[in-house]
């Protein structure tokens, strides 16, 4: 525990010197977030690795109970995204947002508060210092959506964040209430059983559930989520995404933690919003022209997965079949890691992307990949991993996910996890399709603007980061029994049940590792096979014979999902304008397409609009006039007179 | 049992040569039925295997958008196809590498084939080849759920989550499974189709660059990555091919046996195949969709007969 305040303590202070120094404050901030990185991580890997679970007590009565703070493994298995992406973001911040760029000393002073925030949640087992950590790491994330806050564009956006999450918090207080009310004290611990069939653990699972999905971005509730992700800064969009949103995730696996025996209509709850999330998620990001709005839909996307796990693991508790709760729950959990490692890959990818162009929007990219050959890799090893696919670590997360709902098809009359099954097997078919457009329209082809043309590499220190999160992807997916015995110890302290199988037992995990090195090695012979045949002239690309071909000509990013977009026309509403030819000899034709957000646009907006209308009303009573509000005082008495001697 | 009469390595090397050497022979025989029903004589049955010699001597060109994304394509699809090789059974011979949950990676393996084989087109600048990548990415939506369909319907009549037993099973084809198991193999086969490129989804002959879909894609391959190409065509072919049959070969007594029987499967597959091509025109694009979601009902019913 003293290695983790330690650690916490180097977060918080990172950005300091920066403040006074004039020069090198990037590098000091990276250096001592790095380090703090280092010797958090050394403290949650001792955890997980079977180490002693540290508690910390303070002695004042109220706080003294069961612990403020502990790393249990729940909490060091959070813990390691949550000391590597912001380390990620301040090794990166030294050449994306230089002194030079507006407000870069505030942006590194609280990306260090922002971080140790995180730090504090993740280990907090009591109301005061968890919602301490929740509020501050929310203010934290609100000024850092509002680094550049003279866009409008951004002010919306941090304003829409900032309504969100005390909306949640709201809810969190009635939350943890509950739990006060119930346990007498306001530290965390396991609650009796049957309390979650009354009418007070309902209260307790939608308070929760609305507190932390808000946070966590489930679909109904991710209306702050575009837009915020898209207006930050690109590495601390890469931490919101990677690890800010997990904590409404970590709240939800702290509420399974608490209950022993959790209804099956919980599950059910869980797996069902999952599977709207995750599809709706990407779904809306293939209609999405901004690079980094479509990466925000895929965050929505992925903590649907995550959920789907969560459902999965808790009706496998429900029901008595640890076999479904370890898979469910393992998957869940590996899967927050993996986000956190690929999205986080992306997002800085991105960012190299935006900082060389000045754009976020994919039609004006193109040809990028030969300009900038390390962010094209590293775009392209986070979208690989993010597709799930084979041998990457996003695979290995959902593949528990989808060997838990095959084994829970035999356990169960009612196969209500074909659920699971199917919107996995869409989602993966969505996904891989939306990040073949991104990729495409990004890096491939030829530049579609003068930008484009003219973008060059990103700096080395911003490639670094990006490499250690690639890697991180690749151990993962190679290897991944080396984190199955971490996985166990994180479930086990999740399910009540005692004995639990381990997940050796329940997956093959060495053969998965043994076909990726099969996979990897006969691509490597081919690869071997195909390079003599070294690169002939500069010749242009075929296309049928039509060498005249200009950048304009290419598949867009547009048509390229308009397929899939038009076929689901009747979930995502696309708007377009323009594009009618008319006449012998049609003059100049523009035409615009947009998918706009169904919840923001479609029902928030009209909504705030109508009660802002309503609210102007008001007015009328609130004239400016003091006689007239002592008038109101005098009324008010009066009637609180009558209502007494009444 | 046939692993006591022949050791369990010859069964391994016998499985790796037909899945190195075979698969070019199938388009071979399928161009050759083709031929043999229009009244043609066809080229010779072996024609890939002189196309993949010719075009493993020639130089490759490379258009200058490209970069090695390009041929990420050609090495992926032949990659992931040998290593899904592995894991499907070719009839009663056993699989080399079965672990359960082995269908996921199978399933996996095919999509990062077709990942970065849509990348690989892209990396031309080609609005052609997004095009094919475009429908690519599109049908391949709705393959999924029925692929994945398919295999709940199986991994539930077998309680099983290994491809070899989900297909092989004790069990599979007999009863009460065999109606599910006709639904699933035509959803399956509907899959196979479109996978591969064969017609009605898709004609590998086709001449017209707005009409296609997979082909289009590697218009701008040549040389050793177009060889790869087709060679990973035929592969997909091969090991697709073995998961539709595997269910409906008999199980003989002597492994040669069952070599022999999944080598005649493979006949009848390539003659049918042969056959549709034959006889069905390929369908208008706007229709792909409505035959794959035929697939999709077919493997659901299978599912739902299952419950009952």
């Amino acid at each position: 525990m003293r290695l983790y305040l330690l650690a916490m303590v180097f977060v918080l202070i990172s950005g300091l010197p920066g403040v006074f120094l004039r020069r090198w404050g990037g590098e000091v901030a990276a250096v001592l977030m790095g380090l703090g990185a280092l010797l958090g991580m050394a403290a949650a890997v001792r955890v997980l690795a079977g180490g002693p679970v540290a508690v910390l007590t303070l002695p004042p009565a109220p706080l003294a109970s069961a612990g403020l703070l502990t790393l249990d493994p729940i909490a060091a298995l959070f813990s390691l995204p949550v000391f590597l992406l912001p380390a990620c973001a301040a090794i990166y911040g030294i050449g994306y947002w230089d002194d030079h760029q507006e407000n870069a000393r505030r942006l590194r002073l609280v990306l260090g508060l922002l971080a140790a925030f995180l730090a504090l949640l993740v280990v907090s087992t009591h109301a005061l210092p968890f919602l301490l950590g929740w509020e501050g790491m929310a203010i934290a994330a609100f000024l850092l959506v509002m680094t550049e806050d003279r866009l409008p564009e951004v002010q919306r956006a941090g304003w829409i964040y900032l309504v969100c999450t005390h909306t949640g918090t709201l809810a969190l207080f009635g939350a943890f209430a509950i739990l006060a009310s119930v346990s007498g004290h306001w530290a965390f611990s396991t609650l009796p059983r049957a309390f979650a069939g009354t009418s007070q653990g309902t209260a307790l699972f939608w308070l929760c559930l609305f507190g932390f999905g808000l946070k966590a971005g489930v679909m109904p509730l991710h209306l702050w989520l575009p837009s915020t992700h898209a207006a930050a800064p690109s590495h601390v969009s890469s931490v919101m995404s990677g690890v800010l949103i997990k904590m409404g995730i970590l709240g939800l696996v702290r509420l399974l933690s608490w209950i022993p025996d959790p209804p099956f209509w919980w599950g059910a709850t869980l797996m069902v919003l999952g599977a709207l999330s995750g599809i709706l998620g990407v779904a809306f990001a293939l209609g999405q022209h901004d690079l980094k709005r479509l990466l925000a839909y895929h965050s929505i996307e992925n903590i649907g997965i995550i959920l789907l796990g969560l459902g999965l693991g808790t009706i496998g508790k429900s029901t008595g079949h640890p076999v479904i709760q370890v898979l469910g729950f393992a998957g869940a959990l590996l899967h927050v890691v993996n986000h956190s490692l690929f999205k986080g890959l992306l997002f800085l990818s991105a960012g190299s992307v935006v900082h060389a162009l000045g754009t976020r929007n994919l039609e004006q990219m193109g040809g990028l990949g030969q300009r900038m050959p390390w962010t094209s890799a590293a775009f392209l090893a986070g979208s690989w991993a993010i597709c799930g696919l084979p041998p990457l670590n996003g695979f290995v997360s959902e593949w528990f996910l989808y060997v838990g709902s095959f084994r829970a098809l035999g356990f169960y009359p009612w196969p209500w996890s074909l659920v699971v099954l199917t919107a996995l097997a869409i989602i993966g078919a969505l996904a891989l399709a939306c990040f073949a457009k991104a990729y495409g329209a990004v890096f491939q082809g030829t530049p579609r603007t003068r930008a484009a043309e003219a973008a060059h590499e990103a700096p080395r220190s911003m490639l670094i980061p990006m490499g250690i999160l690639a890697t991180s992807c690749a151990v993962i997916g190679l290897a991944p029994m080396l984190i199955a015995p971490a996985l166990d110890r994180v479930v086990g302290s999740l399910g009540a049940s005692t004995d639990l199988p381990p997940l050796s037992l329940l997956s093959s995990l060495p053969s998965l590792s043994i076909l990726a090195f099969l996979l990897l090695g006969s691509a490597w012979l081919l690869w071997r096979w195909l390079r003599p045949a070294a690169p002939g002239g500069p010749l242009p690309t075929w296309d049928c014979g039509y060498a005249a071909a200009n950048p304009r000509m290419q598949y867009s990013a547009s048509s390229f999902a308009d397929g899939l977009v038009g076929g689901m026309r009747w979930l995502l509403w696309p708007r377009s304008s323009g594009g009618e030819v008319a006449g012998t000899f049609p003059s100049t034709q523009a035409y615009g397409s947009h998918v706009p957000d169904p919840v923001l646009e479609r029902i928030a907006d009209p909504v705030f609009r109508v009660v802002a209308t309503g609210a102007a009303f008001l007015r009328f009573f609130q004239g400016g006039q003091v006689h007239l509000y002592l008038l109101y005082v005098l009324l008010t008495l009066l009637a609180l007179l009558l209502w007494m001697v009444a | 049992m046939s692993q006591s009469l022949i050791p369990t390595s010859i069964q391994w090397a016998v499985h790796l040569l037909t899945l190195l050497l075979l698969p070019p022979l199938l388009p071979g025989l399928i161009n050759k039925v083709k031929a043999l029903l229009a009244g043609r004589s066809g080229p010779p049955v072996l024609q890939l295997y002189y196309d993949l010699a010719k075009l493993s001597h020639k130089r490759a060109l490379f258009s200058r958008t490209t970069t090695w994304v390009f041929l990420a394509g050609p090495i992926g699809t032949v990659a992931a196809g040998l290593v899904a090789g592995l894991l499907v059974p070719f009839g009663h011979t056993g699989t080399p590498l079965p672990f359960e949950g082995d269908v996921i990676l199978f399933a996996y393996l095919f999509g990062l084939a077709r990942f970065l084989t849509v990348l690989s087109a892209l990396d031309t600048g080609s609005s052609f080849e997004g095009m094919g990548a475009a429908r690519e990415v599109t049908f391949s939506a709705l393959a999924e759920p029925a692929l994945f369909l398919g295999f709940a319907a199986l991994a539930k009549a077998s309680s099983s989550l290994s491809l070899s037993t989900m297909l092989l099973g004790p069990g599979v084809g007999s009863g009460r499974i065999a109606g599910p198991l006709i639904l699933v193999l035509v959803g399956w086969a509907i899959v196979f189709l479109a996978e591969n490129a064969r017609i009605p989804v898709d004609d590998p002959n086709t001449h017209l660059e707005l009409t296609m879909i997979h082909e289009v894609m590697v218009l701008d391959h040549s040389g050793r990555p177009l060889a790869l190409v087709l060679y990973g065509a035929s592969l997909k072919l091969l090991v697709l091919g073995a998961m539709l049959m595997d269910p409906l070969l008999p199980r003989t007594t002597h492994a040669w046996q069952n070599w022999l029987v999944f080598y005649a499967g493979l006949g009848v597959l390539a003659l049918a195949v042969g056959a549709v091509e034959s006889m069905t025109a390929r369908f208008r694009m706007t229709k792909v969709p409505q035959f794959l979601i035929a697939g999709i009902l077919a493997s659901a019913f299978a599912f739902l007969l299952l419950l009952v």
